[in-house]
This record gives structure tokens, C-alpha cells and sequence, in this order.
């Protein structure tokens, strides 16, 4: 598989360079261990939000950090969670003395490393609340699994946590909006072809030209079901159904719709799946009243979309609303 | 027999080589039930476990196991990573001091340390995991024990349990971890993570068994 690096090894090392160089009004990098921290940070008084996760889902989470969104994250290497050290430290460095937020993809891996990370914090005197995000319906949440991954509402929770965090609320207030994504966002993704890690080098399943996967989520790993490939149309249906049956949203309810692209599709093609997807939503009697189109959550190269809809009172859009400066999100400002 | 401060270094550097050897094997298992990485952060972390040698050249048990552990915490990442981690600083808990082992000390430290990752882990029997050639190991180890069997035999009991309870994860359907997303789809496949755990343990038998 064709890629555009230096030196598989060096991968990660080689993107924090280059973030650096691009974003010194933004950020910081920090490396051995790494972590990119709000050029600001940390800043006395405010809760300080931090995330983290494997590389390879650029923009997030290090395109996120920034005024009204993350302070600080951590990249692991690719689609692999990084490790306690970098969360301790990269707690401190954003510790304003109000606390800090770890917001948690649901990932074994993850949830275990963040779970060592605040212990350690803790044991240092910094007050850290953790909200862990599983929102793909995709996975049964039972007894027998791990539970739903944390997908696109993550990004969602960043964007909303983070400007509560900017207009002053308390460690208890963030995370509680945190807790409000969790429970009021569901996601369903779909790919129409794998990606690559890079230090593997190949694809990480065979996937026949004809095919998709459906009900992926965004480390490569296969889905739930295959099946010969669909128009687009359907394939929103066949991702809408599930999300819409999921939580019990009311007519009348108000979402954020985010359709997201895994890496390697385009923006013409995102669109038309967000006509279908706002068609659907708006059939069940749900207002569309923001969203979100792009590749924010991506899985390396690969082809596909997820779409997410998070239900949002008054508050969550105004804190929707609010400015943000981050390499990867940016308005009113 | 006793197993020497010497021995468990050489286990240590003989476990890095091996999955060294099996780096594309472990990632290739994780690829088809996981996310094609397990190999390559065993790898990441034992290097660097590598690099601390030097510097335990003349430590005790304990504080060679504790190193290690909190190589593997910050090096190697995913759930692999703080699982391993756990593993060695039980481990090397109960061996603080120590300059050498007899079999009930080296009964004692693997129980810690197989407890500590399911403490950390929280998986049971038969959910497709590590867990799957750890438990087994250790009932062998300690029925071999009580049997008298001497500490080479002993080890290689508890390597050949790890190796069937390693095959036995095969048709599981997973229930914890990122196999566990797939459902059915995930039996079939052997899980690396117990894999990986047999290969540590295999070591062990090939070098800490030898008289
Ligand atoms: N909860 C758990 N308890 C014990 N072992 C687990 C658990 N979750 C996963 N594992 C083990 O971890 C292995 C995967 O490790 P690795 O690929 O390094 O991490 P990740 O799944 O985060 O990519 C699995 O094969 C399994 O043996
Ligand atoms: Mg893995």
C-alpha cells in the first residue's frame, strides 16, 4: 500500500513535528512523553478538558486542542491508545488549579491506560473527573462485549465541553454536559474499503471491490456485517435505522447531524449522504438544527462515513455556538 | 532449584527476542479479530525494556520485574500495555529483594501477577483473552508443585497448559477487548493477547527450567 512517509517508525514523531511547526500560535508539542497542550495552557481558574487515543483519526484529537475545545492530547501511536505517562503529564500541564476532564473513547486499551492515568493524578492532588463515550450502535452493549465503542460523539463532547470550560463552569458542570453527549448521542459507521497501518503496510482486511462493511468502527477492524455494496441512499437507511431506533427520541427534538468521513472520501460524496440522512431525521419528526460535514474522526485512508445525531437542549446549542480556534475547527472568532 | 537473578534476566532478553521473531504473527492474529497492532507494541515495549539492561545488571527479582512493568506501561499503550505492565509489578512485588526464587516464590509471584491482570482487565475464563492461557498456566504450576515435580518439569507443565488454554480460545466467541466487537466473527481466530502470554511463558520453561 502506497504511503506518503518517511519511515514507518517514525510516523507519529514526524506529524508532532510538522503540527508544531504549523500551529505555534495554537499549541505546544511535547515530547517523550507526547502530548500537544494549548499554547496558554494551563489557565488558572478554568476546568481543563484533555483527551487522547490512537494517531491516525486526524483531526482528533490534537487538531481539537485549542480556545473553547481541548486543552490538551495525547496521541498513542497509530490506532493504538498512548499510554498513563503522557495522560499524567499532560494533566499536569493543563491544571488551572479548577480540576480536569479525561474524555474517554470506549476502548479497552484506552479506559484502562486513562484509568491508571487519573489514579495517578489524583494521588497528586489534581481533581479529575472521567466521562468514557460509547455511542456506536453497532456494538450490542451487553455482558458479552466490551461494550459500544466511543466513535463520533466524541467530537461533539469536545466542542461543547470545551466551551463550557471557557465561559467558567465548574469540573462537576463540565462533565456533566460530557455525561449529557454520552447518553443523548448515538453513531453507525460503514466502510467501502480498509486502510493500512502504516507499520503493517497492507491492508488490514481484504475487502472485494463489490463489497462494504457495515457497522465498523475506526481502528480497522472489521464490522459487523458484509455485504455486496448499496446506492448511498440505502446505505444512510441502513445506518439511520439503527441510530434513530436506539435512543428514544421524541418529534419535535432537536440534533446536531454530523456526517463524518473515515479518510478517504470525499466531500461531494458526504453531502449526498447528509441529503439522505437529514431527509430520514426530519421524516422521524427530528429538527436538524446544526451540523457537521468532514473528516473529523477518520481512520487513516480509509473510504467511508459515520453518521452521528446528538439530541440538544437550549444550552447544548448555545455552547455549540460559542467560538473555537483549533487547527481543525474554527468559528466565530 | 532455584531460579537466580541471572536467569530471570535472560528470560527477560530471550522473551524480547521472541517476540522480536513473532512480531508479524501476533499483529497478523490481532488483524483478524483486533486491530492488527499487538505484535508491534509487544515489540515497542520489550526494545525498551531492552535499553534498561544495563542498568539492572545487579538489582534484585523484584526491582528487575518492576522495571520492566513500568517499561511496558509507558511504552507499549493499547490494552496489551497496562495489562503486561500489571503483570510484571505483581510480579516483581513479591519478589522485592530477592536474589533468587524457589518454586513457591515463583508460584507466588506468577498468582499475583495473573490476579493483578484480572483485577485490571476484569475478564473471566473463556472470554477470549490472555486470561485464557494465564489461569490454566498457573493451576499446572501449582499442581505440579504439590505433585514434587521438579522445577524444569514444573515449567513445562505450566507452558503446556498456557499452549492448550492458548488453542482453546480458538472457536470462543470474545467477550471482552476489541474482539469482542465482531460478535460471532470472532471465533475461529486465536487471540493474540493469549498468545502472546503462552510465548512469555514457553520462555520461561526453555531458559528459567534449565538445570
Ligand atoms: N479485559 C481484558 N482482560 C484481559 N485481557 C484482555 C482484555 N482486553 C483485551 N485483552 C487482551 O489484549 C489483547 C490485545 O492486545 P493489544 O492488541 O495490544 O491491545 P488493543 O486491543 O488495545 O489493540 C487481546 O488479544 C486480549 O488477550
Ligand atoms: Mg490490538
Amino acid at each position: 500500500m502506497k504511503k506518503l512517509i518517511n519511515d514507518p517508525e517514525r510516523v507519529v514523531q514526524e506529524e508532532l513535528e510538522g503540527i508544531a511547526l504549523a500551529h505555534p500560535d495554537l499549541v505546544k508539542v511535547h515530547f517523550n512523553p507526547n502530548y500537544i497542550v494549548r499554547a496558554d495552557a494551563p489557565i488558572k481558574g478554568k476546568v481543563g478538558i484533555i483527551s487522547g487515543g490512537g494517531s491516525g483519526h486526524e483531526p482528533m484529537h490534537g487538531g481539537f486542542v485549542g480556545l473553547g475545545m481541548l486543552d490538551a492530547a495525547c496521541p498513542g501511536a497509530v490506532f493504538t491508545s498512548p499510554t498513563p505517562d503522557q495522560m499524567l503529564e499532560a494533566t499536569k500541564a493543563v491544571s488551572g488549579g479548577a480540576g480536569v476532564l479525561h474524555i474517554v473513547k470506549n476502548y479497552t486499551g484506552d479506559v484502562m491506560n486513562f484509568e491508571m492515568a487519573a489514579d495517578l493524578a489524583k494521588a497528586e492532588g489534581i481533581e479529575v473527573e472521567s466521562v468514557v463515550i460509547d455511542d456506536d450502535v453497532a456494538v450490542k452493549d451487553s455482558l458479552y462485549t466490551a461494550g459500544r465503542r466511543g466513535v463520533g460523539s466524541t467530537v461533539l463532547a469536545e466542542k461543547l465541553c470545551g466551551a463550557a470550560a471557557e465561559e467558567g463552569r465548574s469540573l462537576k458542570e463540565v462533565a456533566d454536559v460530557c455525561r449529557k453527549v454520552k447518553d443523548w448521542g448515538r453513531s453507525m459507521g460503514m466502510a467501502l474499503t480498509s486502510c493500512a497501518v502504516p507499520h503493517v503496510g497492507k491492508p488490514t482486511f481484504d475487502l472485494p471491490e463489490d463489497e462494504m462493511e457495515i457497522g465498523i468502527g475506526i481502528h480497522g477492524e472489521p464490522g459487523r456485517k458484509r455485504m455486496k455494496i448499496k446506492p448511498a441512499d440505502e446505505i444512510v437507511e441502513m445506518l439511520m435505522e439503527p441510530i434513530i431506533s436506539d435512543i428514544p427520541y421524541k418529534e419535535g427534538d432537536e440534533v446536531i447531524l454530523f456526517v463524518n468521513g473515515m479518510g478517504g472520501t470525499p466531500l461531494i460524496e458526504l453531502y449526498i449522504v447528509y441529503r439522505k440522512a437529514y431527509e430520514i431525521a426530519t421524516k422521524h419528526g427530528l429538527k436538524v438544527v446544526r451540523n457537521l460535514i468532514g473528516p473529523y474522526i477518520t481512520s487513516l485512508e480509509m473510504a467511508g462515513t459515520s453518521i452521528t445525531m446528538l439530541k440538544v437542549d437550549e444550552d447544548m446549542i448555545k455552547l455549540w455556538d460559542a467560538p473555537v480556534k483549533t487547527a481543525g475547527l474554527r468559528w466565530g472568532i | 532449584m532455584s531460579i537466580s537473578r541471572d536467569a530471570i534476566l535472560e528470560w527477560i532478553k530471550a522473551y524480547a527476542a521472541v517476540i522480536e521473531e513473532n512480531k508479524t504473527y501476533l499483529t497478523d492474529l490481532d488483524a483478524a479479530i483486533g486491530d492488527a497492532d499487538h505484535g508491534a507494541n509487544m515489540h515497542r515495549g520489550f526494545k525498551a525494556v531492552l535499553g534498561k539492561m544495563s542498568e539492572l545488571a545487579d538489582k534484585d527479582i523484584g526491582t528487575i520485574l518492576k522495571t520492566v512493568g513500568m517499561t511496558l506501561l509507558s511504552t507499549v499503550g493499547g490494552a496489551g500495555g497496562p495489562l503486561y505492565a500489571t503483570f510484571f509489578l505483581q510480579a516483581g512485588m513479591k519478589t522485592a529483594g530477592k536474589m533468587e526464587l524457589t518454586p513457591e516464590d515463583w508460584y507466588t509471584a506468577l498468582e499475583a501477577a495473573v490476579n493483578g491482570v484480572k483485577m485490571r482487565g476484569k475478564a473471566e475464563l473463556e472470554d477470549k483473552t490472555m486470561i485464557d492461557a494465564l489461569v490454566p498456566a498457573l493451576n499446572a504450576l501449582n499442581e505440579s508443585i504439590h505433585d514434587g515435580a521438579s522445577m524444569t518439569e514444573a515449567l513445562q507443565r505450566c507452558a503446556q497448559a498456557a499452549k492448550e488454554g492458548m488453542e482453546a480460545t480458538i472457536p470462543l466467541v470474545a467477550r471482552k477487548g476489541r474482539a469482542s466487537y465482531l460478535g460471532e466473527r470472532s471465533a475461529g481466530h486465536q487471540d493474540p493477547g493469549a498468545t502472546s502470554s503462552y510465548l512469555l511463558l514457553k520462555t520461561a520453561a526453555e531458559v528459567l527450567g534449565k538445570a
